[in-house]
């Protein structure tokens, strides 16, 4: 009788143990989710309940519209042009920084002298202030005083008018946005290559690899699976968020050909003060995100992780 | 000819040196395991002969051809790594393919995508997919050869290494410790089966290990390797009962042998009265005596040998391992015993240590072995008593 | 030994050749903000200036935006910010990793929920509270919807699960509460991740535009993007030269610090960026 008393006991403050652990970490975590509740949860709720509403700040009353935000947004000639800015400019930034990165990669990774230099360089554009590098952009693409278009000028192209002339403002910021990605997606390729076992290479030597495309298909790339997977899904979120260079050198001009999602939501939500319909475009904002996380972790997370 | 044939390796990494003069040949089917401590440049010896790193001087010749010129895919030498290195994005069977893909596609055939359409690959493939199946059968691994090599355990993993070494037929097989990787109870299996397998396939093989059990029950010759120099080559009983080297006998058998220091003199070399007469002339000084703890017996009367004290006793089971030190010297003494032996013994006894005179081993100044009169090489006597 | 193979000659002159073009920018941002107005218009392509303009371009700038308060509040938005991130970071994650918590998978789900919304997709509803509670156009707006950082939660947990049970079982065994274990236990042995995650925050805040843009319309409380943009948009128009000198200042103290501390960025922002 005794010792099932005792066992009894046992249990019971095991159980008391466990609850004030349980406790404890409740606490510990509180701030944490009062937080998170208040700054992240409850904002996303109020974003796509007022995606459903017309207010606008200033004016003390709204209502519900049901998808009325939504159906004009199907019409609204900025926000289609603003999605396919967005698009375009992701199409063209995020593929070519993507390629740039893993190339100055895998030229940094054999380097054996100059590496750290190099590094140094190419991670400098992701170390530095982008919305002051972009008046320094603005002023190499200046069109009559500055250097890119003299340069031209002393081969005797003339120069285009990039950030002015609405036909090429876009691929001239796509060229700022390449410029400030290719470091961080080196580093990224960087570290997945060092993560990579020496001995794979020795493996794929001895197994009659001779040439290094060889070596590059059987082992690095692979390898770089999980590496790869991430940087794409980062690059095209980062691509899909531009909106500093866009802010400070454009404002969306000329005629709208930069307009791009989150400057049009800007403009909607903070300077013509629609918060209704801003959020409705939040909403379609987070959609893509969304959609970006699910391709990245059901589709393609299965086909590069080996464990 | 030899199969292999190392003449005067050296390599030196930041002006230390590695390799000195390495020098070593494996016939025809051989089993050669290269042992030595860890950094005693036994695993780069073996990088050099895969031509995964370059000798700065000396000579490879694989069948009596040179192979300083040829390129690591080119030896057709194959290797089993101590991490096995399978690609963990293939198949078992993807993996113990690629050597094969490697040496019989083309390289426009073995790219990824426009690879798998081109004319002609096909049948290659089929005969690459027979090999690979039959190579499976033979290391008992059929059933694994659709899974990755994170699905598989080490066992298995190990097999799938072995199967991709062996699959191209090599000149020449390397492993490099491929069994440290297992738990005890495997490893012991393992060595059983690469040892019937080598039998099978006749592949002249250097297997390098730390582990002197390992050489000593897996080689026809055991390569001794210690600080970047090869101290001696011999077969496993040559190598415990005569060893060449101090350091070869430090490192060979366990517990580790006795080494007590002893005078030379006039070509005889004594200790507390044992006498040995030196074959070889030396100049007067200070010499090694080394003495195996089987061949010291202990008196617990204390009434014959050297006067010594019993400082811990180890009970192993089949052998109790007393270790002794002398009053005169201070010298601990290692001695093997049965367990009926070490009956009477207790720690802190005082015993009579005795070391058998005819066993004992004299090593000069510089570690080389001395022949001495009395101990004869004991390659035909048994190898334990 | 003297011959380098093509190889590498090819590899060094491509390297080269992009970092020239990374390095661009830079080079011409000093170099303009040494010209006069006359030089930045004849001979844009001349690197050394022809007359060196840097000390008139400096002051010019300098009394035209009020650097040091840009700099002050920079510096006191994203020290607080980093503050209060760790602070409440570090316990959660704690109890996380290492505690029997029931709630623990809720929470998960929370911080892969929360790693999505970026500040673009909650800033409406908190511009309008922020509004109808007067907060804007102060430091409170500016620092307290970063306080909760899902991702510094994210990689402490990552961090913490790593840190063998045996260090806090010693501790408790050593009869330390669970908070002086995370005091004296945890946060000292979790400076890597704090710095890694510090170089991250403090990279992103410094450089955030979009937030103190919604909620900060007096030059009092502008962090350094938004002076910056307040300057080139009034004052300097096209004088290349003051607002190459401002770009100058603004973009001089993360540049310098990563040049100090360059593996520590590199590697704060390597492991910030991998999962896992």
């Amino acid at each position: 009788m005794s010792s099932v008393a005792v066992a009894g006991n046992v249990r019971s403050a095991a159980a008391l143990h466990r609850r004030s652990e349980d406790r404890i970490a409740w606490l510990l975590a509180a701030p944490a989710i009062v937080l998170l509740l208040l700054f992240v949860l409850l904002p996303v709720v109020a974003v796509i309940f007022l995606g459903f509403t017309d207010f606008e700040l200033g004016y003390g009353k709204f209502r519900l519209v049901g998808f009325e935000n939504y159906a004009h947004l199907l019409t609204d000639r900025t926000f289609r042009r603003s999605l396919w800015n967005t698009s375009v400019y992701t199409a063209i930034v995020a593929p070519v920084s993507i390629v740039l990165g893993l190339g100055v990669a895998l030229l940094i990774e054999g380097e054996p002298r100059a590496r750290g230099f190099f590094r140094t360089v190419y991670f400098l554009p992701v170390a530095s202030l982008i919305v002051a590098m972009a008046t320094v952009w603005q002023y190499l693409f200046h069109p009559t005083i500055g250097p890119l278009n003299a340069l031209l000028a002393l081969v005797g192209i003339p120069g285009p008018n990039w950030l002015g002339a609405s036909n090429t403002v876009l691929y001239s910021l796509s060229i700022i946005g390449i410029w400030q990605s290719v470091g961080f997606n080196m580093v990224l390729f960087l570290a997945g290559l060092t993560a990579i076992p020496r001995e794979l290479y020795a493996a794929a030597h001895v197994d009659g690899a001779k040439s290094a495309l060889d070596r590059f298909f059987l082992v690095t790339w692979p390898m770089l699976g999980p590496t790869t997977l991430f940087v794409v899904t980062i690059s095209i979120t980062n691509a899909v968020k531009v909106f500093e260079t866009v802010k400070m050198l454009t404002d969306g001009g000329p005629n709208k050909a930069s307009e791009v999602l989150l400057f049009t939501i800007y403009q909607e939500g903070f300077v013509y003060l629609r918060v209704g319909y801003a959020s409705a475009m939040t909403v379609v904002f987070l959609a893509i995100l969304v959609v970006l996380m699910l391709l990245q972790y059901r589709v393609l997370d299965r086909r590069v992780h080996y464990t | 000819m030899s199969a292999l044939s190392l003449r005067g390796l050296n390599k030196s990494f930041g002006g230390n040196a590695v390799l000195n003069g390495v020098s070593l040949d494996v016939e025809a089917g051989e089993f050669i395991a290269l042992v030595g401590p860890s950094g005693c440049g036994k695993s780069t010896l073996l990088r050099i002969l895969a031509g995964l790193d370059h000798a700065d001087s000396g000579e490879i010749f694989v069948g009596g051809r040179d192979m300083s010129a040829v390129a690591a895919a080119d030896r057709n030498i194959a290797m089993v790594f101590q991490s096995y290195a399978l690609y963990p994005h293939l198949t078992a069977g993807q993996n113990i393919a690629v050597p094969l893909a490697m040496k019989r596609l083309s390289r426009t055939q073995r790219l990824p995508l426009v690879g798998s359409i081109l004319p002609g690959q096909k049948e290659i493939r089929t005969g690459i997919l027979r090999d690979v199946r039959e190579m499976a059968t033979v290391l008992k691994i059929d059933h694994l050869l659709d899974r990755k090599p994170g699905q598989m355990s080490g066992g298995q993993r190990q097999r799938v290494a072995l199967a991709r070494a062996m699959v191209r037929h090599p000149s020449i097989f390397l492993m490099d410790e491929p069994l440290s990787n297992l738990d005890a109870n495997l490893r012991v299996h393992a060595r059983g089966e690469i040892v019937e397998l080598h039998r099978r396939a006749g592949v002249p093989t250097l297997y390098v290990t730390h582990d002197q059990a390992e050489a000593l029950s897996m080689a026809d010759r055991v390569a001794v390797m210690i600080g970047g120099n090869l101290l001696q080559l011999a077969p496993p009983e040559a190598i415990y009962n005569d060893p060449a080297h101090i350091e070869v006998a430090r490192f060979v058998g366990q517990p580790r042998i006795n080494i007590i220091p002893a005078l030379a003199e006039d070509g005889r070399v004594s200790f507390e009265g044992i006498r040995l007469a030196l074959l070889e002339k030396v100049a007067n000084g200070q010499v090694s005596l080394g003495i195996r703890p089987e061949f010291v017996k202990l008196s617990p009367s204390g009434r014959s040998g050297l006067g010594g004290r019993i400082d811990r006793l180890e009970f192993l089971g089949s052998e109790v391992v007393a270790h002794c030190r002398l009053d005169a010297t201070g010298d601990i003494v290692i001695a093997k015993l049965a367990p009926h032996e070490a009956r009477d013994l207790i720690a802190g006894m005082p015993v009579g240590v005795l070391l058998l005179p005819e066993r004992a081993m004299v090593f000069g100044p510089e570690g080389r072995r001395l022949r001495t009169a009395s101990a004869a090489p004991a390659r035909q006597e048994p190898a334990y008593v | 030994m003297t011959s380098i193979p093509a190889g590498r000659i090819i590899r060094f002159a491509l390297l080269s050749l992009g970092a020239l073009m990374i390095l661009a920018p830079y080079i011409f941002m000093i170099s303009t903000a040494g010209k006069t107005q006359s030089d930045i218009f004849t001979s844009s392509l001349s690197l050394i200036p022809e007359h060196f303009y840097f000390a008139e371009n400096f002051a010019k700038a300098l009394s035209k935006v009020p650097m040091a308060t840009l700099l002050w509040n920079g510096v006191l938005v994203c020290g607080m910010i980093f503050f209060f991130q760790v602070l409440v970071a570090i316990p959660c994650a704690y109890a996380m990793a290492k505690l029997k918590f029931r709630a623990a998978r809720l929470m998960m789900v929370l911080v892969m929920l929360g790693l999505l919304v970026p500040i673009h997709a909650t800033a409406l509803p908190l511009y309008v509270a922020f509004d109808r509670m007067s907060l804007l156009n102060s430091y409170t707006s500016l620092v307290a919807p970063f306080t909760i950082s899902v991702f510094a939660i994210f990689m402490f947990l990552q961090f913490f699960r790593a840190m063998p049970d045996d260090l806090i079982h010693a501790a408790r065994l050593d009869g330390m509460s669970e908070l002086g274990i995370v005091a004296r236990v945890i946060v000292p042995n979790a400076w890597p991740a704090v710095t890694a995650f510090a170089i991250f925050s403090v990279v992103a805040h410094w450089n955030d535009l979009y937030w103190p843009l919604i909620v900060v319309s007096k030059q009092a409380y502008a962090t350094p993007p938004l002076g910056l943009m307040y300057f080139r948009a009034a004052e300097a128009g096209d004088d290349y030269g003051a607002l190459m000198a401002a770009t100058l200042i603004i973009t001089l103290p993360l540049v310098v610090a990563f040049l100090f501390a360059q593996k520590r960025f590199v590697e704060g922002i390597t492991m910030t960026g991998l999962k896992g």
